[in-house]
């Protein structure tokens, strides 16, 4: 008898603080196992964010820098810089990416630095307790939206994905889902495939991961897995935005793959 | 040819949040909630029931990566 897939080596063996049905813990093995199939563990830095993940670095055996509230782009562009040969990751929620760090993200990513961000998308505020995010969907209750989102008053879900593929220097934009099996084996292509782009050194590369929040949505995790694909996955539709790596092959191989 | 064995799953129930992700994505309904114990998080631990398949997809959904699927390497079939 074989062990198809033991715990993973950039994972420590411990018990996260995360809710019960967090899609967080999923994406933190998804990155794991993509640093162990590179074997970039010992050169790898992460930079942590505000929010649910601020305390990544207890979960990911890997260098850790926590960064100010949305800043984690900036402080990514540092690093990478200072240390090409680092494999820089930033690990970023809505609330910090879209909101309070929109300006860093979108100049990091049109600058093109050489670095990852996995971005969650859980489409509500988890940490402080459920408050609308910029990426809540319209018509969706939270905190400080009682009676649904309504786009007169708040606006509309900001799309992370599509605002960036309008820039020319990303090298790679994906959106991906963990809400069933299937979809988290696509999601850890897509995380590995990021990582890999950065390890040959390409450019800027982007996973968004569609992630759910039970407690702040008020379901149980089966269903707020259900929810994320009925509701979310309409707003935010998966897929590839952006992979300047398979144009490349295509035009160098001529052939359509 | 040896007689292949049946794949099977260990749940690492100290770890477990009963969050029935895995429960929720067993094809086959081989897991549920132990309800005769209450581990250290203070909730009752998912256990596996028997039945399993091997399709790893309760190993793939569970965000507290507590279970570990074990099964035979499948046999490539000599030309």
């Amino acid at each position: 008898m074989q062990t198809t897939k033991s715990h993973p080596k950039s994972l420590f063996p411990v018990s996260t603080h995360y809710c019960a049905g967090c899609g967080h813990g999923i994406a933190h093995r998804l990155i794991a196992e993509a640093l162990d199939e590179l074997g970039v563990q010992d050169r790898t830095i992460g930079v942590a964010p505000v929010g649910c993940a601020v305390l990544m670095y207890n979960y990911i055996d890997v260098d850790t820098i926590e960064a100010a509230h949305g800043r984690a782009p900036a402080t990514a562009t540092g690093l990478k810089r200072v240390r090409p040969d680092c494999i820089v990751f930033t690990y970023q929620g809505d609330g910090d990416l879209a909101a309070i760090g929109t300006a860093e993200i979108i100049h990091a990513a049109n600058r093109g630095e050489h670095f990852t961000t996995i971005f969650l998308n859980n489409a509500i505020y988890g940490m402080t307790g459920g408050q609308m995010a910029p990426t809540t969907l319209v018509d969706q209750k939270t905190e400080t939206t009682p009676y649904g989102r309504k786009p007169s008053n708040e606006g509309f879900p900001i799309k992370a994905c599509e605002m960036l593929a309008t820039l020319d220097a990303p090298y790679y934009i994906e959106r991906v889902s963990v809400a069933t099996p299937a979809k988290i084996r696509r999601a850890k292509k897509a995380i590995f495939k990021a990582f890999n782009y950065q390890v040959e050194e390409r450019g800027f590369t982007f996973v968004e991961v569609i992630s759910t929040c039970p407690t702040n949505w008020g379901m149980s995790p089966p269903d707020a897995m259900k929810w994320s694909v009925e509701h979310m996955e309409k707003v935010f539709p998966l897929g590839v935005f952006r992979d300047k790596g398979a144009e490349k092959d295509r035009t160098e191989t001529g052939a359509d793959k | 040819m040896p007689e292949t064995k049946k794949p099977y799953i260990e749940i690492v129930t100290d770890r477990c949040k009963g969050c029935e992700l895995c429960i929720s994505a067993c094809p086959k309904d081989c897991i549920e909630l132990d309800t005769s114990v209450v581990n250290a998080k203070g909730v009752n631990p998912a256990k596996y029931v028997g039945g399993c398949i091997g399709c790893g997809s309760c190993m793939l959904i569970c965000p507290d990566v507590c279970i570990e699927l074990y099964k035979e390497e499948k046999i490539q079939k000599s030309a």
